[in-house]
């Protein structure tokens, strides 16, 4: 500090800050890029380990081996599964009561704002079904849950038997310290959203809740949840889901759980559906573990629960989702084994002595047994966001510079006195009303849509978006032109240094909360707002800006994401699953309260159309 | 009657009983804990003998007989004195869940009032343990109740039990009012029964004793009202294990050796859903006069078994499969040893079958409910057959069917979720179909959750339920806690909800437990009502009484007392992470240290434009020129 508080040093650094302010911003960038695909290579990333004591030291016995049972009571449950045309309550209610745990239904209704065409509901009704098995001399206080969904369909009726084999196993055993609840739960995460508004009775999202039966047994604080997927009778891998709600994970030793059981019972895992590889040294090993990355970097950003255990996150409850999957291996395995590996993890949180608190809640995952903890990837952001600061400084400086004259002692009294509050004023408020209307209107206009053209409501809601994010980029520009005549050299550069600092406020806390989400809007932003200024040439820029805009973000993370789990589209279903995934982040925010729609509508947008302004100054 | 003939013949009931089972009581002295045998020695001592262990046994015999022959000149010839006795017994009541509830209770009771002026010094013991006996005269207690509790009472399932009691340790005293000090005795009592008991005691200081002003009043002789000789703790963490049982069962005067404590073995009594062990200690009549005073001592001791972890789903059982022991004796000492069986729902035997039979029926109200029971008297030779030992077994026909709901029922949680503020509902359920009644709720809440009171509501079929008394005592922060209590009514068949707000306090960090993520218990708070009884709600409670007798209810039977505990909570308060302070430590210190440094060092320093200072030749040839009077060069 005695660097800044000396006037000659202090112009010496800003000097140079100024002069090669360009090159480091260039240096920056590509730092940031290198970096982070470096976190992907192992020996850069630490092996993870279980921080858990009382998880670590003791190896439990598992000894659960009703895979018959199960699969038998999978295909009754299918049976009547199929007879009630939606969850059989009173088959549930009953199986339930035979294996002795308490039972309980809730009944729920939803409403979705327009349709969603990705699962076809609108009208949602359903009940939830739910056994308790109370631990012996257990003061009730503690609990554990295990869950498994009803779908429609074939889907998931081996995760139930599985679920109803294990409650009569649990059931007989007298070493639980903690209440188990077996959670059958319908319309998979409205259901779940349900359950959890019930239990913590809240209402956040505007579920209906029928009965207040489930007032009466929930007084436990849960430590942990399971969701199991499971379709067929037999597997070949078990694939682990950690993202959530709001790119939020769980600790990371439910994941080390879940590999160290793997490992012990011989089963193939995997995470992104990846396998695990050992050739770290050669580009394939390496390009493995970058996709996985990019993988779950890609999912946590988008902000959605990407299984039924990603709602419980919000109420600080560790959860992940465990997703059987029948690929094409010689080596199966049969419902025993996942019965044994649940047995084991289970058993294992039963020994918890405090929450899961240990371990890493901010890591991305490379693979199962390597991670990137938050100290190592912060960096990465850090160099982009330090750009944006790079680059404000320099306005400063700039805009300081004639001020600094005048100090001199030459007194002009015809200099202007500074662009007006108002010049900057005017673009940022209309830019954000451009944002707000952005995240109003679709859902509230969709009935007018339909009215006035030939579509459904989904589409509607998706299209009217696209039109304001569109319309967008033809009003502000014009704006500040209207109130205070001609634009000025200062006014941009004010307005510009407002922008930078806001959007490297807004990426600050989008990283810190989803790292994810904050550096890919950092990727595409950052390079476009650096080097923004009216004297460029506008065609060109003007393309640039609208290719790298928030709206095509979203568009090439379609493409990559689609790339990345070997399923390539073609430009039109990338175009249509691109309005697919704008409706779904419409109907995540307005179901289970995900954040991305509004970031993006109300603060991201409106802050690019403050650079989008610049360019266009005059 | 025990008692008369107690009395009467007390030389010869003892002589006759050493000589039936000299073996058993020698062997059950010799093995008798450290207590029992300190206890003797001490007898022995202030008589001024010492002996081997027989003389010990006969001069323990002898002094006492002295003692009746003093006691029976005081008081002439008119009424027997009567004597300490012990009694013991266990009831049985297959629960309609299918689970067995088993409750014992050890009842002593000790023929002295040291309370009263003049008999401040009681050194001699027969029955009633001498280590509560000298706690009780040291710290003049009144009545005395601790309870320990590992799981759960599940009332909607298993009904009502006999005692009830919350999870973790009770322990609520009321003290004689000559005490001047209560809050000292209070908390030296607490430390003496931790070691007594062998339980955590201890943690009970200020900030979780409570004096409730109407929930808990004495429940043996003395009207005391004054709550200040009042003190309620409970411990919702305490975990209650073996090393609770021994010393519980080393205060019952034949141990664990003979009687029905034989059956108290720690690996089944740990086996199961629901364990609680209490003491309760009052005063009580010494006869129907009321002239004198007596301690009543009772141990109970209660147990639910499962029957489905540990009976592969077989619904069978016998006090084998249950204790993995079978009765051979009652207990020498004890005057009354029964072992009853709950056979209510049970008349034709339609149900369950017992095994052996027994012609001996008994019927009682319990909780408002005309009960029916098979009596086994372990004192009777019959009891125990041929094979000398007495396993009873009870076999399931049938499915039981429903339960009736029972009338009061309580449970508590917390709504809300993060970590800064939260709301505790409380709901009392009335499943009476048409009597509204009044209940008392109190309610304990640690300092650190903060309580609104302003948000307190009472609603019940959802409207506002105005409560007619309520005690408030806010907390201090660290030093005691909120204390809310009061009197709400029930309308009939209703459900009632009491909620209020609290906000968590951030502790001091010397003040999480060390293992703060588990989170903090709040105790159970307690319901207390009188319940209109079953007894009085059925029409046709005539049918074995006399008509005159029956037009109006009898008082004693048309309501019930009973108290009801719900769950205790688990609250998260906001926890540093505790795993790296370290590395906190240092890196706060540096940030503050530079940003502070520099921040002081550019805001209070003056700036001046410095005269950039001439060359070395120039500053020496100025000099020389000043020495020299000459102007200077510029």
């Amino acid at each position: 500090m005695g660097l800044l508080s000396d006037p000659n040093r202090r112009k010496a650094l800003t000097n140079l800050l100024t002069r090669l302010n360009a090159p480091i911003c260039m240096v920056c960038y590509l730092a940031a890029i290198v970096w982070f695909m470096g976190l992907a290579f192992e020996p850069f990333t630490l092996r993870t380990y279980m921080s858990e004591n009382a998880m670590g030291s003791t190896m439990v016995e598992e000894r659960f081996s009703s895979g018959e049972r199960a699969l038998s009571l999978a295909k009754e449950f299918d049976a009547h599964k199929r007879k009630a045309g939606g969850m059989p309550v009173e088959w549930l209610v009953k199986a339930m009561q035979a294996r002795g745990l308490e039972v309980f239904t809730q009944s729920f209704s939803r409403k979705l704002p327009f349709p969603d065409e990705n699962k076809e509901r609108y009208m949602v009704r359903g009940t939830n079904v739910y056994g308790i098995l109370r631990a012996p001399r257990a003061p009730r206080t503690e609990a554990l849950v295990i869950t498994a969904p009803c779908s429609p369909g074939n889907s998931d009726n081996q995760a139930v038997g599985l679920l109803l084999a294990l409650a009569q196993y649990f059931r007989n055993q007298i070493f639980w310290a903690k209440d188990i609840i077996f959670l059958v739960n319908e319309h998979d995460l409205i259901g779940m959203q349900a359950w959890l508004e019930g239990y913590h009775h809240t209402n956040i999202t505007g579920v209906k809740l029928k009965n207040y039966l489930m007032t009466q047994f929930h007084n436990w604080s849960i430590q942990a949840a399971l969701s199991l997927e499971l379709s067929s009778d037999v597997i070949t891998s078990l694939d682990l889901i950690l993202e959530g709600l709001n790119g939020q994970l769980p600790n990371l030793d439910l994941a080390n759980l879940f590999y160290a059981f793997c490992q012990k019972l011989g089963v193939l895992c995997t995470i992104q559906g990846k396998l695990q590889r050992n050739d770290w040294d050669t580009a394939e090993g390496y390009t493995h573990a970058a996709q996985t990355m990019m993988l779950m970097v890609l999912k946590q950003a988008c902000g959605r629960s990407w299984g039924d255990h990603g709602l419980f996150l919000r109420y600080h409850i560790e959860a992940a989702s465990i997703r059987g999957i029948n690929g094409f291996r010689h080596y199966k395995m049969d419902v025993a084994t996942i019965g044994r590996l649940l047995e084991g993890m289970v058993r294992k949180l039963n020994n918890l002595l405090e929450r899961l608190h240990q371990s890493y809640f901010f890591y991305l995952l490379p693979s199962l047994s390597r991670f990137v903890s938050i100290g190592y990837y912060m960096p990465a952001f850090g160099l982009l966001a330090v750009i944006l600061l790079l680059r404000a400084l320099d306005l400063w400086v700039n805009l300081g510079a004639p001020a600094l004259e005048a100090v001199d002692g030459v007194t002009e009294a015809e200099q202007p006195s500074g662009p007006g509050v108002l010049t900057v004023l005017t673009p940022v408020v209309i830019s954000h009303l451009t944002g707000v209307a952005l995240y109003l209107l679709p859902v509230h206009l969709q009935e007018m849509a339909v009215e006035h053209f030939p579509v459904s409501e989904t589409e509607a809601v998706v299209l009217t978006a696209v039109a304001i994010y569109t319309a967008g980029l033809a009003l502000p520009h014009n704006t500040q032109r209207l109130l205070s005549g001609e634009g000025t050299e200062q006014g941009w550069k004010v307005l510009k240094l407002t922008a930078l600092l806001y959007l490297a406020v807004l990426l600050g806390c989008t990283a810190l909360i989803n790292f994810s989400l904050g550096f890919v809007l950092a990727v595409t932003l950052v390079p476009i707002t650096a080097s923004m200024t009216p004297h460029m040439p506008k065609a060109l820029s003007a393309l640039a800006m609208v290719l790298l805009s928030p709206a095509f973000t979203i568009l090439y993370c379609v493409f990559i994401y689609q790339e990345l789990i070997e399923a390539p589209v073609s430009v039109g279903e990338g175009w249509m699953l691109f309005l697919s995934v704008i409706s779904q982040g419409i109907l995540d925010h307005a179901l289970y309260g995900s954040l991305v729609y509004p970031l993006l509508a109300l603060f991201i947008y409106p802050c690019w159309l403050m650079f989008w302004n610049i360019l266009f100054w005059s | 009657m025990a008692a008369h003939r107690c009395g009467l013949s007390v030389v010869c009931i003892l002589i006759f009983s050493s000589l039936a089972h000299p073996s058993s009581c020698d062997t059950l002295e010799k093995a008798n804990d450290n207590t029992a045998t300190k206890r003797r020695i001490s007898e022995v001592n202030t008589d001024g003998s010492v002996a081997g262990e027989d003389m010990n046994e006969r001069q323990w015999q002898s002094t006492d007989v002295e003692v009746n022959r003093s006691d029976g000149t005081k008081n002439g010839e008119t009424f027997a004195p009567a004597k300490d006795q012990f009694q013991e017994e266990l009831v049985i009541r297959p629960l309609h869940s299918g689970d067995i509830y088993a409750s014992f209770q050890f009842r002593t009771l000790w023929d002295t009032d040291f309370l009263q002026e003049g008999q401040k010094k009681v050194s001699h013991y027969r029955l009633f343990p001498k280590s509560l006996g000298q706690v009780l005269s040291k710290f003049s207690v009144q009545e005395l109740h601790i309870s320990f509790t590992q799981g759960f009472w599940r009332t909607m399932q298993w009904g009502q039990p006999f005692i009830p009691s919350p999870p973790g340790a009770e322990l609520w005293v009321w003290f004689h009012d000559t005490v001047s000090d209560v809050d000292g005795n209070w908390k030296e009592l607490t430390n003496v029964l931790s070691g007594i008991f062998c339980a955590s005691l201890n943690f009970i200081d200020m900030t979780n004793t409570v004096q409730p002003s109407a929930s808990f009043k004495p429940l043996g002789l003395g009207n005391a009202t004054d709550h200040r000789f009042l003190r309620y703790a409970t411990l919702p963490r305490e975990i209650v294990c073996t090393e609770n049982l021994t010393p519980w069962k080393k205060l019952l005067p034949c141990g664990s050796k003979a009687g029905l404590a034989v059956l108290m073995k720690s690996e089944k009594l740990f086996h199961s859903s629901f364990h609680s062990q209490a003491v309760h200690i009052r005063p009580i009549c010494q006869d129907e006069q009321c002239t004198s005073k007596a301690w009543e001592l009772r141990q109970t001791l209660n147990v639910v078994f499962d029957h489905y972890t540990s009976g592969q789903g077989k619904k069978e059982w016998s006090l084998f499969k249950m204790f993995s022991r079978t009765l051979t004796e009652a207990c020498p000492l004890a005057s009354s040893s029964k072992v009853y069986v709950d056979i209510t729902d049970n008349p034709e035997g339609e149900l369950f079958e017992l095994s052996p039979a027994t012609p001996l029926l008994s019927q009682a109200v319990v909780l408002g409910d005309r009960r029916t029971y098979s009596v086994y008297d372990l004192t009777r030779a019959e009891t125990f057959g041929q094979l000398r030992s007495f396993n009873l077994l009870l076999r399931w026909k049938g499915d039981s069917g429903d339960m009736l709901r029972p009338l009061l029922h309580a449970e508590r949680y917390v709504a809300g979720f993060g970590l800064q503020t939260g709301e505790i509902h409380t709901v009392i359920y009335n499943n009476h179909p048409y009597r509204a009644f009044p209940v008392l709720l109190m309610d304990s809440v640690p300092w650190y959750l903060q309580l609104y009171i302003h948000t307190l509501t009472v609603t019940s079929k959802s409207r506002d339920n105005k409560p007619s008394y309520i005690h408030y005592q806010p907390a201090k922060d660290r030093h005691r806690p909120h204390l809310l209590e009061m009197l709400i009514q029930l309308p009939p068949h209703s459900m009632t909800e009491v909620t209020v707000q609290f906000e968590r306090a951030l502790l001091k960090w010397t003040e999480y437990t060390p293992d703060p993520n588990h989170g903090f218990y709040v105790g159970s708070s307690v319901v207390s009502a009188l319940v209109p009884s079953m007894v009085a709600m059925s029409t046709n409670f005539t049918q074995d009484q006399p008509l005159f007798s029956s037009f109006v209810p009898v008082k004693e039977e048309s309501s019930y007392f009973v108290r009801v505990y719900t769950e205790p909570l688990l609250v998260n308060l906001p926890t540093p992470d505790f795993s790296m302070p370290y590395n906190v430590i240092c890196l706060t210190c540096t940030v503050v240290a530079v940003g502070y440094g520099s921040f002081y060092n550019l805001l209070t320093r003056t700036f001046q434009v410095d005269e950039p200072s001439p060359p070395l030749a120039k500053r020496l040839a100025n000099f020389i020129r000043r020495i020299r009077g000459v102007p200077l060069l510029a």
